[in-house]
């Protein structure tokens, strides 16, 4: 049984095909990459992914159980968690609550118990908390603990929400471009996490991201996207080294158009 | 100032989080029992509509304030649980059964308004609660056979388990009972996996859904919740008042109902009892006032309408936090003496979303 798999996935947005008959698979406890220029579809995808979109055809399949024609919080329950590439966290809600609501899919508890606090539910939320702060060491968030979001910067929210996703105790997680705005220190903190949580933790990771330096660390297999279709795949080396992905980044020696004769610049 | 040193988890878990918060809430709290011997029978009468309005308030604080649904058909939950009250209490039931009653059945409307907020947002949402508040009203007013229309009803003292509560005493306790259960089951659910699906909802839909949260549940829920506490409050003012009729739960009672919220504080729960206490307290204000306003201010037909819009516009511009939101600051400059600043209170604009997926 394949872990995770994407079969002749589409999507169209009026004449446009934003994704079309994409097909890939995940192998267990890997970090595989999404890239591609602009407007390539990688974002799109994940958005089918998280079934934030209906795709017009084709299959995901989670570990036997197919995603696609379901609602996007099952996409949770069953392991897949996620960030975004425009930052969503709770914005006035503290970091811990934050992290708290990643904890939703292990709540335990009913309406009652919640309305009446019972022991039981203070036993739970003890147990929620002590895995909540586990992330909170992994990712250094201790001084952030009762901030609120909303005046937070922006390399912090990032950490946030890889928190609150990892708090999900995902066993697939998807990130979207998670070094974007990010100086080199901060990602270089970010490709350590990410080292970690696929070799610490055991979490198989399913990125999109541009900073190729990033995408050499930490990857195991390279997918190329352009125009919503594959035009390569295979270890970070290979794909960088593929004619297809060098045309599509920087397009060819004898294009008909060449883009800057420098016409309208000089005056 | 007050430095808290956590060394345990559940110094976050409780509901007072220091000595200072279970000191002046038992204060709070003996003041309140003690009221009957203190306060004139005037002031408790004022004090029941507090209670009955801050129970109210709580339900609605949890749709507008926590789940970010806006909903201008409230008075009609009022109407629902009060009619049920009245009407259940003419046909012989007990009061222990004809309360859970009006409280269930608004909470069974809550459910049916709460659906097409699964679809709707925003200014959309408050067209549709609106329109179902107005809708709520005329049943009522022609539904002769069972409400008796505009001839209104007639609500007998309530009877709690053979005892008749029928002195402004007895009444009020039973109101601050209800009220302080109101508080401390939604203090409760706020500090539970629920009420941060309802904040999580009101902060990001989007991302709601990808942490698991199932948005047409919790939603319905929320919607439920807050009328079954308006409904419980519905029932009580039947009490209080002693006669409803259709002109009691029109859009404008709908209207003061949001105002209790947005005056005390969107998004905390002493807001719903501030704004409450506020709402109260206005028009007898006002009614004060009349005296040394010249006549033709005083006498003016739509003196309190206006004075109401003020104030609420007032509150939007130079205090968006609420009457909570002043109270903290106040209480913030008397730790800090003298070092409060005025800006800290200022939070950050959000960063831009630039993609919006709905």
């Amino acid at each position: 049984m394949k872990f995770f798999s994407v079969e002749n996935l589409g999507i169209q947005f009026g004449g446009v095909r934003a994704v079309d008959s994409v097909s890939f698979d995940v192998r267990r406890g890997e970090v595989y990459t999404i890239i591609g220029p602009n407007g390539a579809g990688k974002t799109t995808i994940f958005n089918l992914i998280g079934l934030i979109y209906p795709a017009s055809s084709g299959r995901i399949v989670f570990q036997g159980r197919e995603l696609t024609g379901s609602k996007p919080h099952r996409v949770a329950e069953l392991g897949i968690a996620r960030t975004f590439q425009n930052i969503e966290l709770f914005e006035h809600a503290t970091v811990l609550q934050n992290l708290l609501i990643g904890r939703h899919r292990h709540r335990s508890t009913s309406l009652w118990q919640e309305l009446a606090f019972t022991p039981a539910m203070r036993h739970a939320e003890r147990a929620q908390r002590e895995a909540v702060e586990k992330v909170i060491e992994l990712l250094e968030l201790q001084h952030y603990r009762d901030t609120m979001v909303a005046g937070l910067p922006y390399g912090v929210r990032k950490v946030i929400e890889l928190g609150r996703a990892l708090a999900t105790e995902p066993r697939l997680l998807l990130l979207d471009e998670p070094s974007s705005g990010l100086n080199p220190e901060e990602t270089n903190d970010m490709a350590f996490w990410i080292e970690d949580i696929q070799k610490g933790l055991g979490i198989t990771v399913l990125m999109v991201e541009h900073d190729m330096s990033l995408v050499q660390r930490v990857s195991d297999r390279v997918l190329a996207l352009n125009e919503g279709r594959v035009i390569a795949e295979g270890t970070p080396r290979e794909v960088q080294q593929h004619p297809a992905v060098i045309e599509a980044y920087l397009g060819t020696r004898d294009d008909k158009e060449p883009l800057a004769t420098g016409a309208g610049i000089s005056a | 100032m007050r430095f808290l040193f956590k060394t345990s988890y559940d110094q976050d878990l409780r509901l007072f989080k220091h000595g200072g918060q279970v000191f002046w809430y038992s204060v709070l709290g003996v003041v309140l029992l003690a009221a009957p011997w203190w306060a004139s029978e005037y002031l408790l009468s004022q004090l029941h509509f507090i209670g009955i309005y801050s129970i109210v308030g709580l339900g609605l604080m949890l749709l507008v304030g926590f789940t970010g649904q806006i909903s201008l058909g409230h008075a009609a939950f009022l109407a629902v649980g009060a009619y049920t009250e009245a009407l259940m209490q003419a046909a012989g039931w007990p009061f222990w059964l004809t309360l859970p009653c009006a409280a269930l059945l608004s909470a069974a409307v809550g459910i049916i308004v709460g659906l097409p907020a699964l679809r709707l947002k925003g200014i959309y949402l408050a067209i549709a609660t609106l329109a179902f508040g107005v809708i709520v009203e005329e049943i009522i007013t022609r539904w002769d056979s069972l409400t008796g229309g505009n001839s209104g009803k007639h609500v007998k003292p309530v009877e709690l388990f053979g005892m008749k509560l029928d002195g402004d005493a007895d009444f009020y306790y039973l109101v601050l009972a209800l009220t302080a259960i109101a508080c401390v089951a939604l203090a409760n659910l706020l500090r539970s996996p629920t009420g941060r699906a309802f904040v999580a909802i009101r902060d990001s839909e989007i991302s709601a859904s990808c942490m698991g949260v199932n948005l047409a549940k919790y939603k319905t829920m929320s919607f439920a919740l807050s009328a079954a506490l308006t409904g419980i409050g519905g029932a009580l003012y039947a009490h209080k008042v002693t006669f409803i009729s259709p002109e009691q739960f029109t859009l404008l009672v709908s209207i003061e109902l949001v105002t209790i919220v947005i005056l005390g504080g969107v998004g905390s729960l002493h807001g719903a009892v501030f704004g409450a206490a506020f709402v109260i307290v206005l028009p007898q204000l006002i009614s004060i006032a009349k005296d040394y306003l010249p006549a033709a201010i005083g006498g003016a037909a739509g003196l309190q309408a206006t004075v109401f819009g003020l104030v609420l516009v007032g509150f939007i511009i130079f205090e968006p936090l609420g009457l909570y939101g002043r109270w903290l600051k106040v209480r913030t400059w008397f730790e800090l003496f003298p070092f409060y600043r005025k800006g800290m209170f200022r939070r950050q604009k959000s960063y831009m979303k630039s993609e919006r997926l709905r």
